[in-house]
């Protein structure tokens, strides 16, 4: 059938687009940026028709479109290499299509397109700004055609791993993804700290992979294969679930859960492998959309749901999920209260986000969880983009100023910018609003809402009140963020010189606002007041097919919606309340070093991990091991055989051969030849005697011995 | 077809070597012209071979060519090759043609690239070695097997002592080839044994590994006789505690000759240890997995730790180069079908990303007259495209997919996991380290600031060195991206060493 040939062809327009720009056009950037775009968009279309078709069939769930070809060859079977479009792929396929484009589009103004190149800009660093007609003026981005190329290969690593059908193309689309947000994040590799920070990112996502790997090992070896359709079967799973893995008592299904979460953790920048996605803020803000909406850490949280019919079925392991989910969700939310750089609060707002997915599939909250994960996709994207806008705005004003001290990033640098930048500000402002969980018209509130009413529906009390306040706070700081950014007076010269920015930037935006809004209106529970039922709950149809067991949907109940709703709102105007009128980052209860610091764990890792693994390889692998046992025992070899060859030389050739054998022989001859010498006196008479004597002894020995 | 395919390969390189010899020695580029088009053939042939075994229907051992050298004690010249050698045979000629780019040689007084003091010399030296490379590959007569497997380590004295680094290269070369015939002579007791054992046993006079295969060792002698012959094969493959010798030798030599060390010297002591090791006395392959996997294991994890301290590029190279010859040994250590393949696949990989690596170090190293990365920077403004080469090898040396190191580690594992977890785990390490001190080693080298010194000293990489470059970053990739090019052909060779195991 056609469309499954349309799904193989999904991931392959960026990858080309990559392969173009690198090879071909990378000196024109207008034709770069329109291959990359044309390419996304090709993906685009593909992904809508996809994703139509796919709601078009009835039980889809039980009749996914797959199709699949031998790829790498192992044992018996060939490792085969696949597609599937199954409900849950489709719905994050819709988002992902969607954001990608909307980033890539965005990215066009947010590189300068159509500006001068700069007066002294540099590959490798950030652009300066240029003069022109006598003005200081934004200039280009000087590697423009190569972020292009990048950023479509990061696109195709994350439609590889959402259209393949078993772990291991999945792996593949997880590690491109790591070595692009690697290559992007230290894409301004002139900057020390962007260099640090990519290395942060892939080896910290690095350290979950290898545990992934691992899983991965140990699945295959288990049942011989890693297609999703295949392993999820009633045998298979069966199997899993009873065999000991003989690790802390639990099952091979419990084990390889949580090896295959711990690469979630790494990916999805969970506790306590948090540490790389706030500083991968160092990248290009497109690049920091992608990473925290469209592609990365969505990719972490799709993969745990992916394998969700395996994970869930040790409940230990997910005990350990939702917890390690609830536990990031509260710390992280605690960190961005006290960040003052605006891309850094929405990175710990992700973290923290990403923590209520993971918990809410850690008490079987599967619709709630992928709910959150494509609704929190959409508004985290506008964030991320609004707030490159906001940060591009600011520049306009620092070039105006030419004070280049001032960083267009601090929010204590900002305030009033709603007037200057009126579309940022609102659709930033829905996208605030849906990240705090706004009641009723914002997407957040119920994706949000129902993860709440899941944990209390299902009695895990000790999440929900963690989620809770999370919630609280994540409203809290987020209106502490619009409030310093937008709201009140301008704080600086340069936020007042501030400027709305080009189309390409705005229209991306606006888009995202109508699905941080729209999106929420599919998914409202059938028994919520008033509302309930006036809109069919399609996404929990639709989605819930995916598992052999459709979901049942909890109870309503009050408390859950009052909480929600009470969270939402104190949260909000604690926020407004407390920073309106805040002039400066001292007049801010919040700057605790402590908080700002992160807790101290790049610290503490540092100390824990980084330093002992070079002493560990430094003093004890290489000088002690190395140069000294082995290296040793070599060098030995010499003074040991030379002292070898001493001892015998000494004792043994010396003496005995030499002195005893070799010289001993001559000595003995010069002796007896000395001895000889007695006889040759000159006497005829004596040597007559010696004669005679000598014939009858021979001639007596002749007759005896020959003759008798 | 009766055209001698692999003599012509093997002996090629000889003469030349000889012909190279009997030219005068001013004559530098008509010496370099003979071995650049020596290599060429020799690339094209092997290529060839490795087609038509590929097209063909990749059974058993092909192109089989059998000479009467000394029939009173069996000995014959036997060449042939079978799914794991095709692959090497191809390899050598990659190497070959590559290290003979790299050394041609720039006259520029600043630069110093390539191979200016004695060149007649040093390409005859190479090319004996790489004669005897080539010989060893292809034989399938043991005696004739030792007898290349000799005449390769020969040369690497004089290579290495004659045209070396100053500092360590009398050192180095005396190391290396004590090393060498120490683990040689062990072997050697083995198969003279086997040898004797065999006559014994059926009455049959023969070096011949084929026939061999079949000469009824007894358990008991297998149990006794496998270790000295895996072992002492395997030193030239690196395996630990038997490692030392190969950094230092890398460190020492020049250019292509670590190209050639790295690349298919270490990759012959694997591969003997395999064939001889492993083929001939399956029984005791069994009975001593164990300590080769934790060897193996050790040597992963260990030429991985000291590989992330290393300040010379060089050194840093030669260990990780330890660490995937362990993976290499512990893949053939499982004695299953996913390791063995994975093991087949990573000595391939793996010679051609280390042969990149050394070649980029080399052209480092005769610009900016240093290897120690603290003192290098911001290479990549001058040497982009040497800069991505160096990248590609990075992402094949850390397992990234796409490239041919993930096609090779992915079953190692896979295999690994079903003989023993725990090793797994243990050598997972690896990965997380690799990946540490590629990028690190990149960041530095390549992408911070140019350090004072440097500005202006660092030319740019010559049409010949982006060449081999590409050359050897097309394998990386054409494997990563379509494995089927060369896994069903290692799946054959597995299937027949497989079969010798029992089925195991």
């Amino acid at each position: 059938m056609a469309i499954e040939k349309l799904i193989w062809l999904i991931p392959l327009p960026p990858v080309l687009a990559f392969a173009l720009i690198v090879l071909f056009t990378n000196k024109n950037k207008a034709l770069s940026h329109s291959v990359a775009i044309g390419a996304a968009f090709l993906s685009w279309l593909g992904a809508m028709y996809v994703f139509l078709s796919a709601l078009g069939v009835e039980h889809f769930g039980e009749h996914p479109y797959e199709s699949s070809i031998n790829w790498l060859p192992t044992g018996e079977t060939w490792l085969k290499i696949g597609v599937l479009i199954d409900p849950l792929s489709a719905t994050v396929l819709f988002f992902v299509a969607w954001t990608v484009l909307m980033i890539f589009l965005y990215s066009v103004g947010y590189h300068n397109f159509g500006q001068p190149a700069g007066d002294h800009d540099h590959k490798g660093l950030p652009p300066h700004g240029a003069t022109e007609h006598g003005h200081a003026v934004l200039s280009i981005e000087p590697m423009y055609s190569r972020f292009f190329a990048f950023i479509s290969l990061f696109a195709f690593g994350m439609l590889t791993l959402v259209v393949s059908d078993n772990l291991l193309t999945m792996f593949v689309g997880w590690e491109i993804m790591g070595l692009c947000s690697y290559l992007l994040i230290g894409f301004w590799f002139g900057k020390e700290s962007a260099r640090n920070a990519a290395i942060k990112a892939f080896m910290t996502t690095r350290i979950g992979d290898v545990f992934m790997l691992l899983g991965i090992s140990y699945l295959y070896s288990t049942t011989g294969t890693l297609s999703f359709r295949a392993i999820f079967t009633v045998e298979i799973l069966h199997t899993l679930a009873t065999i000991p893995s003989g690790v802390f008592g639990l099952s091979a299904a419990g084990l390889i859960g949580l090896l295959l979460f711990i690469g979630t953790v790494g990916k999805s920048a969970q506790f306590p492998l948090h540490v790389w996605l706030p500083d991968a803020m160092e990248g290009p803000t497109p690049v920091s959309a992608m990473i925290h909406a469209a592609t990365m850490v969505s990719a972490g949280v799709y993969a745990v749901i992916r394998m969700y019919p395996l994970i869930s079925l040790d409940e230990k392991t997910m005990t350990v999920v939702a917890f390690i989910g609830a536990f990031t969700a509260i710390f992280a939310a605690t960190i961005a209260v006290a960040q003052n750089d605006i891309k850094r609060v929405l990175a710990y707002s992700t973290i923290s986000q990403l923590g209520f997915m993971i918990a809410a599939l850690g008490i079987h909250a599967y619709i709630a969880a992928v709910f959150h994960l494509v609704t929190h996709a959409f508004f985290k994207a506008l964030l991320f983009l609004g707030s490159g806008s906001v940060i591009h705005g600011m520049e306009h004003g620092v070039l105006h100023t030419g004070n280049h001290k001032v960083d267009p990033q601090d929010m204590f640098n900002m305030g009033g910018l709603k007037n200057k930048m009126p579309i940022t500000f609102w659709t930033f402002l829905i996208g605030g609003f849906a990240l705090s969980g706004f009641p009723l018209i914002t997407a957040g509130f119920w994706s949000k809402d129902e993860i709440l009413a899941d944990a209390w529906g299902h009695g895990h009390m000790i999440i929900f009140f963690t989620l809770a306040v999370a919630a609280f706070m994540t409203a809290f700081y987020t209106m502490r963020q619009i409030t310093l950014t937008f709201l009140g007076e301008a704080r600086t010269p340069e936020a007042e010189h501030a400027h709305e920015t080009p189309w390409t930037m705005t229209v991306p935006l606006i888009i995202l606002s109508g699905f941080a809004i729209g999106y929420g209106w599919f998914g409202i529970p059938e028994h919520f007041p008033v509302l309930g039922g006036l809109v069919p709950n399609w996404f929990h149809e639709f989605v819930g097919g995916t598992l052999a067991e459709h979901p049942e949907a909890v109870e309503f109940s009050w408390v859950p919606l009052g909480v929600s709703l009470f969270v939402a709102f104190v949260g909000l105007l604690c926020g407004w309340l407390m920073y309106r009128n805040v002039k400066s980052a001292a007049e801010d209860v919040f700057q605790i070093s402590f908080l700002k610091n992160k807790y101290y764990f790049d610290e503490l890792y540092d100390f824990l991990f980084v330093k002992p693994i070079y002493w560990f390889s430094e003093n004890v692998v290489y000088k002690f091991m190395d140069m000294t046992v082995i290296n040793g025992i070599l060098h030995l070899f010499g003074p040991s055989t030379g002292g070898i060859g001493s001892t015998i030389r000494n004792y043994f050739d010396l003496p005995i051969i030499n002195r005893l054998i070799g010289d001993g022989s001559a000595d003995v001859t010069y002796w007896f030849g000395g001895k000889l010498t007695r006889i040759q006196s000159g006497r005829i008479q004596q040597y007559l005697v010696l004669s005679l004597t000598a014939l009858f002894v021979i001639g007596g020995l002749i007759y005896f011995f020959l003759l008798a | 077809m009766n055209f001698p395919i692999l003599s012509v390969i093997t002996f090629l390189p000889f003469a030349a070597g000889m012909l190279m010899l009997a030219m005068p020695a001013t004559r530098k580029n008509e010496v370099r012209a003979v071995a650049l088009a020596t290599a060429v053939i020799d690339l094209i042939l092997s290529a060839w071979v490795y087609l038509q075994y590929w097209l063909g229907d990749m059974s058993g051992y092909q192109f089989i060519e059998q000479y009467r050298w000394l029939p009173a004690l069996g000995i014959s010249l036997k060449f042939g090759v079978d799914g794991m050698s095709a692959p090497l045979v191809l390899l050598t000629g990659i190497v070959m043609f590559t290290g003979v780019l790299i050394s041609w040689g720039d006259d520029d007084p600043h630069v110093m690239a390539g191979i200016q003091d004695r060149p007649r010399e040093f390409f005859a030296f190479l090319f004996l070695l790489a004669g005897g490379v080539f010989g060893v590959f292809v034989s399938l007569d043991l005696f004739m097997l030792f007898f290349f497997y000799e005449i390769a380590v020969f040369p690497m004295y004089l290579l290495i002592a004659i045209w070396g680094w100053a500092k360590t290269r009398e050192y180095a070369a005396m190391k290396l080839t004590l090393y060498l015939f120490i683990g040689s002579v062990v072997a050697l007791v083995g198969a003279l044994v086997m040898y004797w054992t065999q006559y014994q046993n059926t009455g049959i006079l023969s070096f011949d590994m084929i026939q061999m295969e079949s000469a009824g060792f007894s358990s008991a002698f297998q149990y006794a006789w496998f270790l000295p012959v895996f072992f002492g094969f395997a030193v030239l493959g690196g395996i630990w505690p038997f490692h030392n010798w190969s950094p230092d030798g890398h460190v020492a030599a020049p250019t292509a000759v670590s190209m050639f060390h790295a690349g298919v010297l270490m990759k012959l002591g694997a591969f003997a240890a395999l064939r001889v090791g492993i083929m001939l006395l399956p029984e005791g392959a069994k009975q001593w997995s164990w300590l080769v996997m934790t060897f193996a294991a050790i040597a992963v994890v260990y030429g991985a730790y000291i590989a992330f301290v290393q300040t010379d590029l060089k050194y840093m190279i030669g260990f990780s180069s330890v660490s995937h010859m362990g993976l290499v040994v512990l893949g053939v250590s499982t004695l299953n079908h996913n390791g063995l393949v994975g093991a087949g696949v990573q000595m391939f990989s793996h010679g051609v990303m280390t042969a990149l690596f050394f070649a980029i170090t080399g052209m480092i190293y005769d610009r900016a007259h240093t290897r120690m990365i603290p003192e290098l920077g911001g290479v990549a403004k001058v040497m982009p495209f040497a800069t991505i080469g160096f990248i590609i090898g990075g992402l094949v040396s850390m397992g990234m997919p796409g490239f041919s190191g993930f096609v090779a580690e992915f079953p190692i594992f896979m295999g690994v996991w079903g003989r023993q977890w725990l090793v797994a785990v243990v050598a997972s390490i690896s990965i997380v380290i690799t990946a540490a001190y590629i990028m690190l080693a990149i960041r530095k080298v390549f992408f911070s600031d140019m350090p004072e010194k440097l500005v202006g000293h660092i030319s740019p990489i010559t049409a010949l060195d982006k060449v081999a470059i590409s050359t050897l970053c097309f394998f990386m990739i054409v494997i990563g991206i379509f494995p089927a090019v060369m896994v069903p052909m290692i799946e054959k060779g597995v299937e027949n060493v497989l079969r010798l195991l029992g089925g195991a």
